[in-house]
């Protein structure tokens, strides 16, 4: 039995669907991220779980007890909203210590573990400071030590660093992923950020329009994204419409000039999806014109005009000359580097 | 860009500004700041009933409104009716706004409309409908009390204090709603989502959390409705009766049925002092109380 | 969001019941069809509406009051809009100073300003004319009119005067084509609310009108401190009507809560 489970949960606003279906088995002491664009139906799941919205359809299981049962205050999770919804009128301290006061846990006991959970966050000292005289990054450093000293069973986290500027982020993913391997609580982000996603999750639940696209580890949701939306929002991508050629032996996919053995099962018509890193300069392959060349410092990015329309070449600069804007170029690349999609979930 | 553009440039903005402000300060010294001071100057004049008004400096009413009982009584009544008019509204406006704030939009938008709306009618208008309702022992406000049951003979509403209090109350009220709901608004709609996930139920919120942070709004509302309740005429003179004075009525007579400006002039320069003091005070002192927390 | 529990809806209720008896009951009485004070319970009937016709005073203090309003507003506004220019762009010495001095007729006691303006107008042999209540009106609404023309200049993307700047306008053509147009909600809701400010304004007018230059809220308080009878109430119900519409205007046009934000309120 799973840790937490969602089974066929379902929302419904009047008419408009905006969760739909939705069911996931969270181990213990995993870390789960739900991604998608807005308005796909992430956080309406999260604040299903965390009890603020009552789900139309389906059930919400912790250690197998139904949890859409529990008033919100008696679910004991930890929550860090994205707009980290700290007490301003409270001290630092105070909004830490909160939690446990609602638990009746006694002063002395209170006192401890507050110092302890705002030193692990890296706030010592901190402690009689008012929000609104402390950083963004702080802030949410006192949001996360306010959802953990409760010993949450689930920690959710709802787009938490958005609010931050990039460098001040990566630095918290960082430090999030830490803190959540050491204790190992069992943890839920929402993030429309392909990147947070796959550097912090073990496991990345996608999402469009209320529905879920693919559930899977950041390597595989990557690599063999299940859908079109899939392989588009996570990174950039290249899409090409292929043929089976049968007339040769044995049969061929042929994309434009390039060609490869057919693989088995594959029906007549497809759609190869490359990531343009994948995709190299070659003597044969792919007809190609490079249209612009823009140099990103660690690598190249090349706007090609190919045979089968458009694409994006990523090339790493590794100080070898490259084609310059106006040539013509082949573009080659791996059999097992493409996935195939039947044509018609083209994006 | 050098210093001297620099500077250059600041007193292009300086001239400009003030040409664009200049007519507007010039209306206000001419017709705002002399009157007030030909006040204060008024009430240091004489009067006799016969010879009218003396352009003399003498203290004749300053001190006849500092040794006749009289005033004080008056100035008591006045600030007694204002503090229960303001506790009023704060006790009844600060949970309504609380409520409005957490309606749905449409829904909110009609009565907010409903409960602001009144602040733009005019006030001779409302007090009107307040006499009518008090109106003698037949009134509605004592047939409603006494089939109720809450009371078993009729309370007089007219010309008295009580009818006073709540006519202001009701007067002030969009003011109080106001003020706190302004502070709402500035309150993150996540924080009690916040406070129920770490285990709070519904009285602790609203005491623990929301409470300390409309407090502000609710008090600089009570500032508000005080200062404007002291000094309130249409209603005190409707409602009390041509007996029952307040500041500002009382001024009125003085000026305008016993002629004594003079005296007239030093009730209302009193009145303003007052205000300026406590207006002034309690917003200084507000300001100390919350500076850490919302600055 | 929560939603509201049966006692807080329960409370609002008679919240709401409280703020609207008074009007509801003034405006239900202007219908009766008795000769005396007492609800419609009889049938609904205008005569009273029809008897303020025969009192020329209501009507005359009517036209004075709406005349008052539109112009006294107006001239407001012509002071108002270009010292709320200097205010939202410039800082210069003193603005501070100033911003507090044109909002003070909020703080000083409408009573006190009465006083202070007869005194003035008086001495000056303007007593009880038309020009005295004018004047002492654009002091007292020019805090509204400044505060809404403020807050629509403080809000204006000043880059888009800058753009306008750049293709070659300046001076008065800027203000005109460009500024005013930005601004204009702000300035016509400023110019509303002073005007329903003027009109509904008794505490200070009531020391300076004389027969003849009386203000309806003037003519009505004189009225009922003589005695309260169904007239007064048809008189009430028809101002009441003319400020309803003129709310509701107001907050299709412009959202009340925008309009009413801080009125009354002076320190910011």
């Amino acid at each position: 039995m799973a840790f937490l489970e969602l089974d066929g949960v379902g929302k419904q606003f009047g008419s408009q669907t905006v969760v739909d279906d939705f069911s996931l088995a969270v181990e213990r002491g995993e870390f789960i991220s739900f991604l998608g664009p807005s308005g796909c139906g992430k956080t309406t799941t999260l604040q299903m779980i965390a009890g603020f919205l009552e789900p139309s359809r389906g059930a919400i299981r912790l250690e197998g007890r139904d949890l859409t049962k529990v008033h919100p205050a008696k679910r004991g999770l930890g929550i860090v909203f994205q707009s980290y919804a700290l007490f301003p009128h409270m001290t630092a301290a105070e909004n830490v210590a909160f939690g446990l006061e609602m638990r009746n846990v006694k002063r002395n006991e209170r006192a401890k573990r507050v110092g302890a959970a705002l030193a692990m966050v890296g706030l010592k000292g901190f402690e009689e400071r008012y929000p609104r005289r402390m950083s963004g990054g702080q802030q949410q450093r006192v949001a996360l030590a306010r959802a953990l000293v409760i010993q949450p069973s689930v920690l959710l986290l709802d787009e938490p660093l958005s609010n931050l500027d990039a460098k001040l982020r990566e630095e918290m993913q960082i430090e999030l992923r830490q803190i959540q391997r050491t204790i190992g609580t069992t943890t839920i982000l929402v993030t429309h950020d392909q990147n947070e996603a796959m550097s912090l999750s073990d496991r990345i639940v996608v999402m469009s329009q209320g529905r879920i696209e693919q559930i899977g580890t950041p390597q595989q949701t990557y690599e063999r994204p299940a859908s079109a939306f899939v392989s588009q929002f996570l990174g950039k991508t290249n899409d090409f419409a292929a043929n089976v050629d049968r007339t040769a032996q044995p049969a061929r996919l042929v994309a434009g000039s390039w060609h490869a053995p057919a693989p088995v099962g594959v029906t007549d018509t497809v759609t190869i999806s490359l990531r343009p890193e994948r995709i190299s300069f070659a003597d044969s392959g792919l007809a190609a014109k490079i249209v612009t060349r823009i140099f990103q410092g660690n690598h190249w990015l090349f706007q090609c005009e190919t045979e089968c329309g458009p694409a994006i070449v990523i090339r790493q600069n590794d100080g070898s000359p490259q084609p310059g804007e106006g040539e013509a170029v082949r573009l080659d690349w791996r059999v097992e580097d493409m996935s195939l999609r039947a044509s018609g979930g083209a994006a | 860009m050098t210093a001297a553009a620099d500077t250059s440039t600041q007193t292009a903005e300086t001239r400009a500004s003030w040409a664009l402000t200049l007519p507007a300060l010039m209306l206000f010294v001419g017709v705002l700041v002399i009157p007030l001071l030909m006040t204060v100057m008024l009430s240091f004049h004489d009067w006799g009933q016969y010879k009218g008004i003396e352009p003399v400096f003498i203290l004749k009413n300053w001190q006849e409104i500092a040794s006749d009982p009289y005033y004080a009584e008056m100035f008591w009544r006045t600030f007694r009716i204002a503090l229960l008019a303001t506790l009023i509204t704060a006790v009844l406006g600060a949970p309504e706004a609380y409520i409005l704030n957490r309606m749905s939009g449409r829904w909110k938008g009609i009565f907010l409309l409903l409960i602001l709306g009144p602040l733009l009618i005019s006030v001779v208008a409302r007090t009107l409908g307040w006499a009518l309702l008090f109106g003698g022992n037949n009134g509605l406000v004592n047939k409603l009390l006494m089939s109720l049951g809450l009371i078993r003979a009729p309370l007089p509403f007219m010309f008295t204090e009580t009818g006073m209090v709540v006519a202001l109350a009701h007067v002030m009220m969009p003011f109080m709603v106001l003020s706190v709901w302004a502070a709402l608004q500035r309150v993150d709609p996540q924080i009690e989502n916040a406070a129920m996930s770490l285990g709070a139920g519904a009285f602790t919120i609203i005491r623990r959390i929301i409470l300390p942070q409309i407090m502000p709004g609710v008090l600089s509302g009570a500032i508000i409705v005080f200062s404007l309740s002291a000094s309130a005429f249409a209603t005190p003179a409707i409602i009390g009766g041509r007996r029952l004075k307040v500041a500002a009525t009382l001024a009125y007579d003085e000026f305008l049925n016993t002629l004594n400006w003079p005296l007239g002039a030093a009730v209302a320069v009193l009145l303003l002092l007052a205000l300026v003091l406590i207006v002034v005070g309690s917003n200084a002192l507000i300001e100390r109380r919350y500076a850490e927390v919302f600055r | 969001m929560r939603t509201n529990g049966p006692l807080a809806l329960t409370f609002h209720a008679l919240f709401v019941v409280f703020m609207l008896a008074p009007i509801v009951v003034v405006c239900l009485v202007a219908f009766t069809p008795e000769g005396f004070l007492s609800l419609p319970v009889n049938g609904f009937s205008l005569r009273w509406f029809r008897t303020i016709a025969s009192y020329p005073e209501f009507v005359h203090a009517f036209w004075v009051s709406l005349g008052l309003g539109m112009v006294s507003s107006f001239v407001a506004l012509l002071f108002a809009v270009p010292a709320a220019l200097a205010i939202a762009r410039y800082r210069f010495r003193g603005r501070d100073v100033l911003a507090a001095l044109f909002l003070s007729p909020l703080m000083i006691p409408h009573v006190v300003l009465g006083i202070a303006f007869l005194r003035f107008f008086t001495s000056l042999g303007l007593g009880g004319t038309f020009a005295a209540l004018l004047i002492a009106h654009v002091i007292v609404v020019f805090p509204f009119a400044l505060r809404l023309t403020l807050a629509a200049a403080t809000g204006m993307d000043r880059s888009v005067e800058m753009a306008a700047v750049s293709l070659g306008a300046g001076g008065f053509t800027l203000f005109r084509r460009v500024t005013l147009p930005l601004i204009l909600p702000g300035v016509i809701s400023g110019w509303a609310l002073a005007f329903i400010q003027s009109f509904d304004d008794l505490t200070m007018t009531v020391f300076l009108a004389a027969p003849g230059t009386e203000t309806l809220p003037v003519r009505m308080f004189l009225y009922i401190q003589d005695n309260i009878d169904p007239l007064v109430t048809s008189v009430s119900a028809s101002v009441i009507a003319i400020t309803m519409t003129a709310l509701i205007l107001l907050d299709r046009f412009y959202g009340l809560d925008r309009v009413l934000a801080g009125k009354g309120d002076p320190g910011r």
